[in-house]
């Protein structure tokens, strides 16, 4: 995440896109764009940008996170995978919505759907694999479990984690200047709200 | 000026050169699937290449053109005919007011773009009017073309206004386009960053045998068949960043090659890359068509893309200079 920023701020020339992920960061470039400014091949020009950012990268500069505070409601008429998931990993419904809302949670990418954010890491206690058979509608706002992953559909779309419940927050509005709530290196903590407050919240 | 649509096409959206700087966020580029052909309409009317245009797919929408303008159209060949006369590909066209524009027959090719002079007065969103019809964003209200919608374009009223209604001039603007589509079939890559995955037969089958683009295929990826690659060994990759032209490995064996509206990030092994030189004829492939991957260097890649920008840039001076004499006659 620092390289990111690091990358982010350093505005290569050509860079026109960098997407962090897991272990890796993918630098889309524009050739020609660069070999407006050099005669080196652009992505020889590139790999060494990008050998630069590394060298000069301040690994420890976390550069103050934003804490982001997420509601959900756990009510298994949303949370519609936690009876199975309560008898698979052998605990209740009450542990798993304590183990999921007492950790903060790390936001290492965005990708699959605009603004879904891949989240961890989920302690061992409620990992579970993906569905073995996807759902064809998964609801927006709709918080899952995938791995030691978690992460919020922000869109209705096909979806194979398992879903414990749901934000009324929208994490993506095409007419915000920002469309997505949750941005990469951000931290996300889950609240448990009751199904009323949810309703209420939607509404707004 | 406004532009009525009389008759739905199948998938006709807006597009320009795609949402660049928002890929982190998950936000895909999209964009023209076949960028040359969208330049090539835009310069031939004497916009800025990047322009939004109408992508056509078929069968294509029909337009009746409210008032004058000046109109090209470029690369597939779906009969464009206005008044039932048919009119050329790659030509810079002057409508009169009330005149009709409709694709007739499918000929060639999978995609054709509509340029109009001042470009179409669409929704931009994230600095970019191509449509995302996943989120419903930017071109036309975010979605596909309606019939009875209504365009707006930036034109202004000109020395061709008092043509007479359903009118229309063929001017001898032209551009020739047939050098930036490589010999068909023969689409080249360069080696992914999991190629070193393939085991030995499978890299053989990779580069020597054929692949046909299924009919599962749309503005996202198409998919391939052929015979099954397999990897070494069973390694799981995770979710990392993808582009377009990307040839993932999926774990049937089969391919998917990403197109213009791919998602930002995918987990499965990406064992090659075709070249953005030959992005553009990729996305004139129709479903059934028998590719060959044929494998080159980054810097031949780097070569053939810096050759074909050069190309493209002297056809845009050549198209400028052509506009000046017509309009100076």
């Amino acid at each position: 995440m620092a390289l990111f920023h690091e990358l982010s701020n350093a505005n290569i020339v050509g860079a026109k896109d960098i997407i962090p992920a897991y272990t890796t960061i993918t630098v889309v470039y524009d050739i020609a764009a660069i070999r407006k400014i050099t005669n080196t091949a652009a992505y020889k020009y590139i790999s060494e940008q990008i050998e630069k950012a590394i060298s000069e990268c301040d690994w420890k500069n976390e550069s103050s996170p934003r804490e982001i505070i997420i509601p959900v409601c756990y009510d298994i008429s949303l949370g519609i995978d936690l009876p199975e998931m309560s008898n698979q990993k052998n605990i209740s419904i009450e542990e798993i919505i304590s183990i999921h809302t007492s950790a903060t949670y790390n936001v290492y990418m965005l990708g699959f759907l605009p603004g879904f954010a891949y989240m961890g890491m989920v302690d061992d206690k409620i990992v579970v694999p993906r569905l073995s058979q996807p759902r064809k509608n998964v609801p927006a706002g709709s918080v899952g479990i995938a791995g030691n992953q978690t992460g919020i559909y922000p869109l209705d779309s096909p979806g194979g984690w398992n879903i414990i419940g749901q934000t009324p927050l929208r994490m993506f509005d095409i007419n915000n200047t920002d469309p997505c709530l949750v941005k990469p290196g951000d931290k996300v903590k889950f609240v448990s709200i009751s199904l009323e407050q949810f309703h209420q919240q939607k509404s707004v | 000026m406004s532009i009525r649509i009389i008759k739905q096409g199948i998938f006709d959206t807006i597009q320009d050169d795609g949402r660049y700087g928002y890929q982190h966020l998950g936000i895909n580029p999209g964009g023209a699937m076949d960028i040359i052909a969208a330049s090539v309409a835009n310069m031939l009317v004497g916009n800025r290449i990047n322009e939004a245009v109408i992508e056509l797919h078929f069968p294509a929408s029909a337009f009746l053109f409210e008032k004058p303008c000046i109109i090209a159209i470029s690369g597939a060949d779906f009969s464009p005919t206005i008044h039932n006369e048919p009119v050329p590909l790659n030509t810079a066209i002057i409508m009169a007011g009330s005149t009709e524009l409709s694709f007739k027959q499918y000929r060639k090719g999978a995609r054709c773009y509509l340029a109009i002079q001042g470009g179409f007065d669409a929704s931009s969103w994230l600095n970019s009017y191509s449509t995302n019809t996943k989120v419903q964003a930017g071109g036309f209200h975010g979605r596909i073309l309606r019939k009875d919608g209504i365009l707006h374009c930036h034109a202004e009223p000109f020395i061709y206004a008092s043509l007479p209604p359903q009118s229309y001039i063929l001017t001898p603007v032209k551009a020739g386009i047939n050098s930036f589509y490589s010999s068909p079939d023969s689409i080249r890559c360069i080696s992914g960053r999991q190629y070193g995955w393939l085991n030995d037969t499978s890299k053989n089958i990779l580069e020597n045998t054929t692949f046909t683009i299924s009919t599962q295929s749309d503005r996202m990826g198409y998919r391939l068949s052929g015979k099954a690659l397999q990897t070494t060994e069973q390694k799981q990759l995770l979710s990392c960043g993808v582009t377009k032209g990307a040839i993932q490995l999926l774990p049937d064996g089969q391919l998917i090659l990403l197109m213009a509206d791919h998602q930002t990030t995918g987990g499965y092994p990406v064992i090659a890359n075709v070249i953005s030189a030959d992005v553009p004829a990729l996305a004139q492939m129709q479903p059934g068509t028998v590719i060959q991957f044929h494998f080159i260097s980054v810097e031949e890649a780097e070569t053939l893309y810096m050759r074909q920008q050069q190309n493209l840039m002297q056809l845009q001076d050549d198209c400028n200079l052509q506009l000046k004499n017509f309009f100076s006659r």
